[in-house]
């Protein structure tokens, strides 16, 4: 008798453990179902929850409301350049940091930790000026550039690098290991699971970027997906939403595959970050 | 020899040089030129015509009825979305808390709203909350509540914000209490349990208190970040109806072509706010190594 009570105030606990999830993924459900349906069906009353037969055209309508092939290409570009530089720059300022002391050393560790908590909020204005008088301002550079340091990547990887035994590095010297030998050698294959970490992080942060775009942009070839499907919202009026959804379907897409494959990296990229 | 050793002195520098190249170039330098922007009344066109007008940017802010009702609104979105999110992550960390299958599962989900971009998150909120037609509307009749304008109505559209921001949020700050709950030593727990502690008494008297530094770091992060709410309102509401959900960053935006000086100075006292709450942050942070 005590035993069944027991089980059943578990499964209580189970539904509604998974009646708070769905509460979570129940608009993503919701928009994949309008995104099928027609235009009658998105007005009706009560709601249809699965349409009579999917609408695939709704997406190659939303994909025709606007350039979705540059978009989708300057996304691409985006990201990856930043995911690049960012790499390039950010291995050896960590070594530095790591293993290195040098006059000057808390000066510029302060200054990372000053970029790493002013956000682009504040500073959207003078760089656009900036990147105005060098003449970028129609190209992919604004995008680019502004993030080469990443402030984060940088405190993360350094504690990796400061973890790595000392006499590891001794023994790789001894054999006249270069220092870039040592850092490709050694450092990089170390601390994959932090370089993995910022890399996701990156491109989860950037992928998803609205404001920075936003503010950097006056024109429809250099915009990536996100205001392009934000765009949507416009040109489709206020009553096609079944078109709107397809189109926010095609956005959510590649982060929620990306999510199924590394979710735990995903997570853990999060929780050290602290900040998004 | 002598050259080696000049290289060494010097290699650290050129590690290091292109990062701090970048935070030069692109934050500390864009901090300067902001407040040397919020002195001028800036011609975008013609900069000669750029004129120096010593605080009468701050001067206007600091009169200005929409300025304030944008910084007020910003103060309860702030308050709104950091008790709300607390409260209920608190909660959903400590129901999650158990190290299970199920569990690990149902975080996984609840976190996918904080990975997704904003603009889907607004525009699938957008629809769910459109009055006529809308799904939550929609939902509310079927239950024989009156539907309610959502975005659409001065009264409601900042609180409709408010609980889109909340749902966002929820997952990715449970995520965190429940790893600040899991580094509780099972000990300290087993020996309440041996005392015949009430699981209240437990919660107030031995969980609360423990993961207290976490909380509060916690407090000061989403503090920093729902000062800075633009990209949902720009999306939902596009600060209105009414300036009914014109945040800070908003209305700076608003500004940043019309009248770069006005806007600049709004932005020197976002940052001058965002610097006193960061510094809190430090203080916070190195109270809690200190413990550690």
């Amino acid at each position: 008798m005590k035993r069944m009570e027991f089980n059943y105030g578990r499964w209580l606990g189970v539904i509604l453990k998974i009646a708070m999830g769905l509460f979570f993924i129940f608009p993503f459900l919701w928009m994949l179902s309008t995104a099928l349906q027609t235009l009658k069906e998105t007005l009706s009353f009560p709601p249809v929850w699965i349409p009579a037969s999917p609408q695939w055209d709704n997406f190659v309508r939303a994909m025709n409301g606007g350039p979705f092939a540059i978009y989708a290409k300057n996304s691409l570009i985006i990201t990856g350049s930043i995911i690049v530089l960012q790499f390039l720059i950010m291995i050896p300022a960590a070594y530095a940091f790591a293993k290195y002391s040098f006059v000057g050393k808390p000066l510029f560790f302060g200054m990372t930790l000053l970029a790493f908590m002013i956000p682009t909020q504040v500073t959207f204005i003078p760089v656009y000026l900036l990147l105005a008088d060098w003449g970028l301002i129609r190209t992919l550079w604004p995008q680019i550039i502004p993030f080469m340091t990443n402030a984060f990547g940088i405190f993360l990887l350094r504690q990796y690098f400061m973890q790595i035994p000392q006499e590891l590095i001794e023994s790789a010297k001894l054999d006249n290991a270069t220092e870039f030998k040592l850092i490709w050698r050694i450092m990089i294959p170390m601390s994959r699971p932090a370089l993995a970490t910022i890399a996701l992080f990156s491109f989860v942060s950037h992928w998803n970027d609205y404001f920075w775009p936003l503010v950097m942009t006056d024109s429809v070839s250099i915009r990536p997906l996100t205001l392009g499907i934000a765009a949507l919202k416009e040109t489709e009026g206020i009553t096609n939403w079944h078109v709107i959804m397809a189109g926010n379907a095609v956005l959510v897409g590649p982060i929620l595959v990306v999510y199924a494959f590394f979710s735990r990296q995903i997570v853990r990229a999060f929780v050290y970050s602290g900040i998004k | 020899m002598a050259n080696r050793t000049t290289w060494d002195r010097i290699r650290p520098y050129v590690m290091i040089a292109p990062a701090m190249a970048g935070i030069l170039t692109f934050v500390i330098y864009p901090m300067g030129y902001l407040i040397y922007l919020s002195f001028y009344k800036y011609n975008l066109m013609n900069r000669a015509k750029s004129k120096y007008v010593e605080f009468d940017n701050y001067k206007q802010i600091f009169t200005r009825g929409d300025f304030y009702k944008a910084l007020g609104n910003t103060l309860v979105y702030t308050v709104g979305v950091v008790a709300l999110t607390m409260i209920l992550a608190l909660l959903t960390a400590l129901w999650l808390k158990r190290n299970t299958r199920l569990n690990a599962i149902i975080q996984g989900g609840i976190f996918i709203p904080h990975i997704v971009s904003i603009v889907s998150v607004s525009l699938v909120w957008l629809w769910m909350m459109e009055p006529s037609h809308g799904m939550l509307n929609a939902l509310l009749r079927s239950l024989g509540i009156p539907p309610s304008h959502w975005l659409q109505s001065s009264r409601t559209a900042l609180v409709s914000v408010i609980i889109v921001a909340v749902w966002q949020a929820i997952g990715y700050y449970a995520l965190i209490i429940s790893a600040a709950l899991r580094n509780v030593s099972p000990s300290i727990y087993e020996a309440a349990a041996l005392d015949n502690a009430s699981r209240a008494k437990v919660f107030f008297r031995i969980t609360l208190p423990l993961i207290s530094p976490q909380l509060f770091f916690i407090l000061v992060i989403m503090t920093i970040g729902s000062f800075k709410v633009f990209d949902i309102v720009q999306i939902m509401t596009g600060g209105g109806p009414n300036d009914a959900t014109t945040t800070l960053v908003y209305y700076i935006y608003s500004y940043r072509t019309t009248n770069i000086g006005y806007a600049a100075a709004s932005g020197v006292t976002l940052m001058a706010i965002i610097g006193l709450l960061t510094f809190v942050y430090f203080r916070l942070l190195s109270r809690k190594v200190h413990y550690q």
